[in-house]
């Protein structure tokens, strides 16, 4: 894990616009115009600094060619979330081109033109928003231009359409392709001065825009990293231990090698670091199957490993023992819970949450070749700019040699923000002088995840006699060295309701993890909402509250919490925006406006991530024997002014929310003598259709710029899920999965 | 060994080894990439194809049994894109990722080849074996059923 990555809720995002903006535009070989804005967001300053390079690389956002062709790249990564259409939309809108007339094109990973390219965090809209329609907007400036130099006419009296500049008076049209290579002279203007449309005249932002890979998804073509093929591309499978980070002791390769199909097999020692290259086995072969049967006979002796001595079990009796002390260390301390315990009305719980696995449907693949010092990769991955920082290193290559082309991830949700199995590639591509197409088996991928991580809360609050939520308090036993929390599995100061309840303490306590941990969708707040907003209700309960009542209450004190010197609440929450998409879930929903029968129940929640409001509200059906059917869920989300691809944004939505409830049901990932147990569908169930229910989705439009889709809808839907449980059954659900406890009631 | 059947229309014949699934011989040999890998044990339907016209998987198929056997993909679904359920899906812009839609789109159409207006209960049963990690579920329902009706007013 690349320490940028660690401990935060998502890959770092800048906090505001660029700081500095470059654009660059130059003539196309035929006389075309390119026009490349040199975005400077999140890009180490050192690099900002340098001047762009001297060898213009054909990249950047725009694309005319002489013949009317409009090309728009896409920067970021796609897997599912749609940002290869979104971004892509922004920069149509502003250039003012009809959205049938452009074709989309992924991007390079090239820091130097684009930026960040990272699909993670819901960043890819906040970061974009502006930038990229100030991008096509400067396009438009500059055909507006050379419309006005090439009719000269004033540029006033002109206007854009279609996809050409109109000058009405003279009723003469020029088509961006005919100004193509005129608009190519024209010195590019300042970013910062070019006039963006009123969002009244938006024609395809706020459109529903279909995925623009969908015609190729839906006939077969080739598209994701594991479709890549190369001429003379041998096939690889790579054995790792089960044991994390043990290295190979012996291993039968003599015999490996004989077997037919099979090119090379040869043990890679790797490193220590978890997220870089482990030692293992790898076998190339003619065919994947090739190189997959000689894997069943391969046999390995692992050296023994620290980390085969642990195991759930025994973190979970570990944060038992952490629960009978007082926390580690302080993480925020408010007012005086004790006092409060002493007077209110005290409710206690412990929760816990297990490991998951991302399980991406396309497994970890990736595609390298190695000619001449340089290094080529074709990767579904979410972060190749850290992925060529991560080969560069372990070959011993420059950055500059790794090219690295994006290529559409059969789904990420997290997974490919770590590159392991980009270096594996490069690594073996590297030794057997061939281009090497690297897939991993189902089994590699279950066992070899950066894990959401599991863990464990004791928690204890108090409610006045009025009802009111006057205390809280949480022991957070969680994994890392000392306070410093393993990837994704911190908690931070300003977590809900931390400065929504006058008496708050929250401390936390760790133990050593040799089990690799990552991002996965929501990171932190899909486990973090389930144990708080659960924990809310139950003190909804014992006040004699309305769960909606209660949560409305709590969040009518403060609008935006003012964060104490020092404290890493980067985005707080703005209560009002969360209070409105609470009303408006509960007034979609019906809540507490109708009677349910007996095992039915309804459940609500919220949370705010990733900029992110959504409030959820989801009804479930148990019946006597304690058969549990999701009957619908409503959501209600609040992404700011604009939702600029309602297509996607509400396939998100659902998306998100199915997600949720298919972790809840019975995902869990168990570790025993330091590996995995689970290894393929059967062991780790994914949602299947029979169980989705029906989700409605709404969104409330506020004055804010927008913000991202892909994960916010996430982590309310759990706690809802298990508060209609509760509802429907009286039982309270601490602990997931779901398919561990008896629903059953009489 | 030596087998020969019909793909897509087209009669091949490959030499691979017996235990060889459909699923590489059509990825790796006859460079036909439609067809996913997910799971490798039938759990996940990815590799869905109609295998005498029945929705089969064919990561669990091996080739020693494909002798004469008829394969349709989701390269021979259509010439041209234009089966009833992939314009339904690019209509309602069903896929997120768009990994599983293959093996979605192969299982529907075996589906809608034996019941032309499938019942939510019928789309349950089919589809259940295929999964979808983005949980375009509500779209793919719809798809078929708006597929139907496509078909239905053709």
């Amino acid at each position: 894990m690349t320490t940028n990555l660690r401990d935060r809720e998502s890959p770092p995002a800048p906090a505001g616009l660029p700081r500095r903006e470059f654009l660059r535009v130059s003539a196309l070989a035929g006389g075309g115009l390119l026009l490349g804005a040199w975005l400077d967001f999140g890009v180490p300053d050192a690099l900002a600094a340098t001047a762009p390079p001297a060898d213009f690389v054909p990249n950047a956002f725009i694309r005319i060619s002489p013949e009317g062709a409009i090309t728009i790249l896409a920067k970021n990564p796609e897997m599912g979330q749609g940002t290869k259409t979104m971004l892509p939309m922004l920069v149509a809108e502003e250039l003012d081109v009809p959205w049938e007339a452009v074709t989309v094109e992924q991007a390079m990973s090239d820091e130097r033109l684009y930026g960040r390219q990272v699909a993670g965090g819901s960043t890819s809209t906040p970061t974009n928003w502006e930038p990229l329609r100030r991008a096509g907007a400067a396009g438009r400036q500059m055909l507006l231009a050379a419309a006005a130099q090439t009719l000269a006419v004033p540029v006033g009296e002109l206007t854009t359409g279609g996809g050409a500049v109109h000058h009405h008076a003279s009723r003469r049209r020029l088509s961006y392709g005919e100004l193509a290579a005129v608009a190519a002279t024209l010195t590019p203007p300042d970013l910062d001065s070019v006039t963006l449309k009123d969002p009244a005249d938006f024609t395809i932002i706020g459109r529903a825009i279909g995925g623009v890979d969908n015609l190729k998804i839906v006939t077969g073509q080739p598209l994701f990293g594991i479709d890549m093929t190369l001429p003379g591309m041998l096939y690889a499978v790579y054995e790792k231990a089960p044991v994390f980070g043990a290295r190979v002791a012996s291993a039968n390769l003599d015999e490996v090698k004989a077997l037919p199909g099979v090119r090379h097999a040869f043990v890679v020692e790797g490193g220590d670091s978890l997220s870089g290259l482990l030692g293992g086995v790898a076998i190339v072969g003619d065919t994947w199957w090739a190189a997959h049967s000689a894997r069943r006979r391969l046999r390995v002796e692992w050296s023994s490993h620290p980390t085969s001595a642990q195991g759930s079990e025994s973190f979970r009796a570990r944060a038992a023992e952490f629960f009978a002390a007082a926390p580690q260390w302080t993480l925020r301390s408010d007012g005086d819970v004790e006092a409060a315990f002493a007077s209110g009305t005290v409710v206690e719980a412990t929760y816990e949450y297990p490991f998951l696995a991302h399980a991406t449907l396309e497994p970890q693949n990736c595609t390298a070749r190695f000619t001449n010092g340089k290094l080529e990769i074709w990767a579904p991955t979410q972060n190749p700019q850290s992925g060529r920082r991560l080969v560069s290193s372990t070959l011993g290559v420059d950055e500059s040699e790794v090219a690295i082309h994006i290529v559409r991830s059969g789904g990420g949700f997290g997974r490919r923000l770590n590159n392991d199995y980009m270096v594996e590639a490069a690594w073996i591509a590297r030794a057997v002088g061939a281009p090497v197409k690297l897939v991993w088996s189902r089994e590699d991928d279950i066992r070899h995840d950066f894990y959401r991580p599991a863990g464990f809360h004791k928690l204890k609050g108090a409610v006045d006699g009025s009802g009111r939520l006057v205390a809280w308090q949480d022991h957070f036993a969680s994994f890392g060295d000392g306070q410093e929390f393993a990837p994704s599995a911190a908690l931070t100061d300003g977590e809900f309701p931390a400065m929504f309840v006058p008496n708050f303490s929250m401390g936390a306590s760790t133990m050593p993890l040799g089990v690799p941990t990552g991002f996965l969708r929501a990171p932190r707040s899909n486990a973090l909402a389930f144990v708080f907003q659960s924990f809310v209700d139950e003190l909804a309960h014992a006040a004699g509250r309305d769960p909606v009542e209660f949560r409305r209450e709590l969040l009518a004190q403060v609008r935006r919490p003012v964060p104490r010197e020092g404290e890493r609440v980067s985005m707080p929450m703005d209560s009002e925006r969360m209070r409105g998409v609470l009303d408006l879930v509960a007034e979609k929903s019906g809540w507490g406006t109708r009677t349910l029968p007996r095992g039915t129940g309804m459940g609500v929640a919220f949370h705010f991530s990733h900029r992110g409001y959504f409030a959820e509200v989801v009804q479930v059906t148990v019946t006597r024997a304690g058969e549990l059917t999701v009957d619908q869920v409503w959501a209600a989300g609040d992404v700011g002014s604009q939702i600029i691809n309602p297509s996607g944004a509400i396939n998100q939505v659902q998306g998100s929310v199915l997600d949720g409830i298919g972790e809840a049901l019975a995902q869990e990932i168990i570790i025993e003598g330091g590996h995995t147990v689970q290894g393929n569908f059967h062991e780790y169930p994914l949602l299947r259709l029979k169980q989705a229910p029906p989700v409605e989705v709404h969104f409330r439009l506020t004055d804010h710029p927008p913000t991202g889709m892909g994960e916010p809808a996430l982590p309310p839907v759990v706690p809802a899920l298990t508060g209609a449980i509760f509802a429907a059954t009286g039982k309270r659900i601490r602990s997931l999965p779901l398919s561990r406890h008896d629903l059953s009631w009489s | 060994m030596q087998v020969t059947f019909t793909v897509n229309g087209t009669a091949r014949t490959v030499d691979v080894p017996a235990d060889m699934p459909l699923l590489w011989v059509l990825r790796d040999v006859l460079d036909l990439k439609g067809t996913k890998f997910g799971c490798g044990i039938a759990q996940c339907g990815a590799c869905t194809v109609h295998l005498n016209g029945t929705a089969t998987r064919s990561c669990v198929l091996p080739a020693a049994g494909l002798d004469g056997a008829t394969i349709t993909t989701i390269e021979g679904l259509s010439e041209a894109g234009t089966h009833a359920l992939q314009r339904a899906w690019q209509e309602l812009d069903v896929p997120q990722c768009g990994y599983c839609q293959a093996g979605q789109l192969m299982s529907a159409a075996a589906l809608l080849e034996r019941k032309p207006r499938p019942t939510d209960a019928d789309i349950d049963d089919a589809m259940n074996g295929n999964i979808c990690r983005c949980a375009t579920y509500l779209r793919i329902r719809e798809g078929i059923h708006r597929a139907a009706t496509i078909a239905a007013a053709e």
